[in-house]
């Protein structure tokens, strides 16, 4: 990204904004905004990740909020014991849970990764519709069985006491988490630029245009794509930490179809196939969300042909439109 | 007891694998011909419910409102075809998931906006009130009989349709081969169109007999929408025998869970909290399993769909 053209400039611009953002809001007294930015930037972390099996890899998944929830969880229980001063009952050795940011975000990114292993290794034996299908049912497995787990909560969910902490850092105030949150990003995204450009990268696209010539070329395409999947779901469950931490709530909400549908959209609407549309796609959505929700309950109205019209007439998204032909990111 | 218990749960397994079939026969259909992924198929089932429920509330009487509700879901089917569904029949599953998405977005809002964010109950029929008693001692409720018959006769109708007719005759043949079809001079975006709205249809029928067991609202359509997907992935997409099969199927195992699961558990766990905690989860998730291993044994479904 050396050459100074129309998708430097986007992108340049795009982070200035989003490193501006909280002095900008604060100077305005519209603090609100970085918390409802901090949201923001987590989706757009899921959306990244799901664009990179959806977009890159050609793996439609419609369960990517299981491991949004996963990763949630991963952090509500850990702090769920903390406070109750209990031993996790599943786990042996009786640890007694954590607060501290990098154990259970790092546990949130491992008990993700873990399910998305398992998930991906049965999936992938699908294809097509049938895998839309099959990762739709894997979601809802997840989210009944935490609907039914009254230890957590059930249906209620974990209320959260504070925020994880991080030595140094105070996450309680917004302006702080709302860094950590564009910082993961940013770091996820450029993993993300590097996988896609890389050899495995190639190795990704090509199962997505062709399946059977990748195979025919002698590449293993089941491992590739389940490791692409795994990683997927790694950012979705540090995004899934993250908005736990965010709302400081867990619930079997984030699991339902109905947000792996939103996340989806976020990717469709900034950009499939692209590294940072997923980001404008995130804001796109998100903001209009709260605007429309302003001016009426009734948003989803609106909502709804919105996205019939993007899918029948704007492919490329909001990134493609904003950076014109040059909108690939590798 | 036992037994009574075992013939009520195999009962209620049937009235629901029905109300499954009745919308798994619509989307396996549009699936299975123009290749087309319907997450909005719920929503029919919800308009057909709301209608069924509003008119028999304003006129008092049941079956004017399942009258009602029949046409009108019909023609809400056809008319999403002609506006929006038809232009993505070539485009893949993924447009076509996002699409439908949006349209269940814009149904749920409407009915919110036309009848009100609360759920709309509805009276069982006199003349179905009641129960009946099968075998002496076990008395089951004669509606829920009642949606098993009617259930058994739409699909003795599909049949009959699709074997018999000249329309199930084009039908058949537009799911195998739809350019020849269209060569032969069939009106194809016709026929699709007709299609859909025999969908929309059965979906509108079950969404109406839902209305005195179920209530009737916002996001019904949703939660048993992912059912018949369940059903249909199970049955073999395309096919409206795997559509029968797999509606029963998921009917049983789910009502069975339901029912024996906790209970069965708890011959197995000391501590009977354990057992229903462990009982409720894996009967909640028990149909998602059953998909999940008929989908890792037989990747295309139980039947199989040539076309």
């Amino acid at each position: 990204m050396d050459k100074f053209n129309r998708k430097s400039i986007v992108l340049l611009v795009g982070l200035a904004l989003l490193l501006a953002l909280p002095p900008i809001t604060i100077a305005m007294e519209e603090a609100y905004f970085i918390s409802l930015f901090s949201r923001i930037m987590i989706y757009a972390l899921a959306a990244v990740s799901l664009d990179l099996i959806l977009g890159y890899a050609g793996m439609a998944s419609l369960g990517h909020g299981a491991f949004l929830g996963v990763g949630a969880y991963a952090v509500g229980i850990l702090a769920f014991h903390v406070t109750e001063e209990t031993a996790i009952p599943f786990l042996p050795g009786g640890w007694a849970g954590s607060i501290n940011a990098v154990i259970s975000w790092g546990s949130a990114i491992v008990v993700s990764s873990l399910f998305a292993l398992v998930i991906g290794a049965l999936s992938l034996r699908t294809s097509g519709v049938y895998f839309i299908m099959i990762t739709l049912a894997f979601a809802q497995m997840l989210f009944f069985f935490f609907v039914s787990l009254t230890t957590y909560g059930g249906e209620d969910g974990i209320n959260l006491d504070q925020r994880s902490q991080i030595p140094g850092l105070d996450l309680a105030d917004d302006a702080s988490f709302y860094y950590v949150c564009l910082a993961l990003l940013l770091a996820f995204v450029y993993i993300c630029y590097r996988i896609v450009n890389s050899r495995f990268g190639m190795v990704m696209r090509g199962c997505k245009q062709n399946e059977t010539r990748m195979r025919a070329l002698g590449y293993s395409t089941y491992r590739y794509k389940l490791i692409c999947f795994v990683i997927a779901g790694a950012g979705a469950g540090l995004a899934g930490a993250l908005i736990a931490n965010q709302s400081e709530f867990v619930g079997p909400g984030l699991m339902h179809w109905t947000r792996s549908g939103e996340v989806m959209i976020m990717v469709i609407l900034g950009g499939m196939g692209t590294i940072f549309g997923p980001i404008f796609g995130a804001v796109a959505l998100l903001l209009m969300e709260e605007v429309l929700a302003a001016y009426t309950e009734h948003w989803m109205i609106i909502l709804g042909p919105v996205l019939i019209f993007v899918v029948l007439f704007a492919r490329r998204g909001i990134y493609g439109f904003l950076t014109g032909d040059g909108g690939r990111d590798g | 007891m036992t037994f009574y218990l075992f013939l009520e749960q195999t009962l209620n397994a049937f009235q629901l694998g029905v109300m499954l079939f009745l919308m798994a026969a619509g989307l396996t259909l549009v699936f299975g011909i123009m290749n087309m992924i319907n997450l909005a198929h719920g929503s029919f089932y919800m308009i057909g419910a709301y209608v069924a429920a509003y008119v028999s509330d304003a006129t008092g009487s049941f079956f004017i409102g399942v009258a009602v509700a029949l046409p009108v879901a019909a023609a809400v089917g056809m008319a999403v075809e002609i506006i929006a569904l038809r232009r993505l029949y070539k485009r893949d599953h993924l447009d076509q998931v996002l699409a439908t998405f949006g349209l269940i977005l814009f149904f749920n809002e409407l009915t919110s906006i036309i009848w009100g964010p609360q759920a709309l109950f509805v009276a069982i029929p006199p003349v179905f009130s009641g129960s009946v008693e099968l075998i002496p001692g076990a008395p089951y409720p004669i509606y829920r009989l009642v949606i098993i018959g009617a259930g058994l006769i739409v699909a003795l109708l599909m049949r009959t349709l699709i074997v018999k007719t000249r329309t199930g005759m084009l039908i058949r043949a537009g799911a195998s081969n739809r350019e020849m079809v269209s060569a032969l001079g069939i009106d194809i975006d016709r026929l699709y169109t007709i299609i859909f709205g025999l969908g929309a249809l059965l979906a509108g029928l079950a969404g109406a007999f839902a209305g005195p067991i179920l209530a009737t609202e916002i996001g019904m359509g949703e939660n048993i929408l992912i059912l018949t997907f369940v059903v249909i992935i199970v049955g073999g997409i395309g096919s409206i025998r795997g559509a029968l099969i797999g509606a029963l199927l998921v009917g049983l195992v789910d009502t069975y869970g339901r029912a024996f699961l906790p209970q069965f558990l708890r011959m197995i766990f000391e501590d009977p909290s354990v057992a229903d905690g462990v009982g409720a989860s894996i009967s909640s998730m028990s149909i998602y399993i059953l998909m999940a291993v008929v989908l890792i044994f037989r990747p295309r479904g139980l039947f199989q769909a040539y076309g």
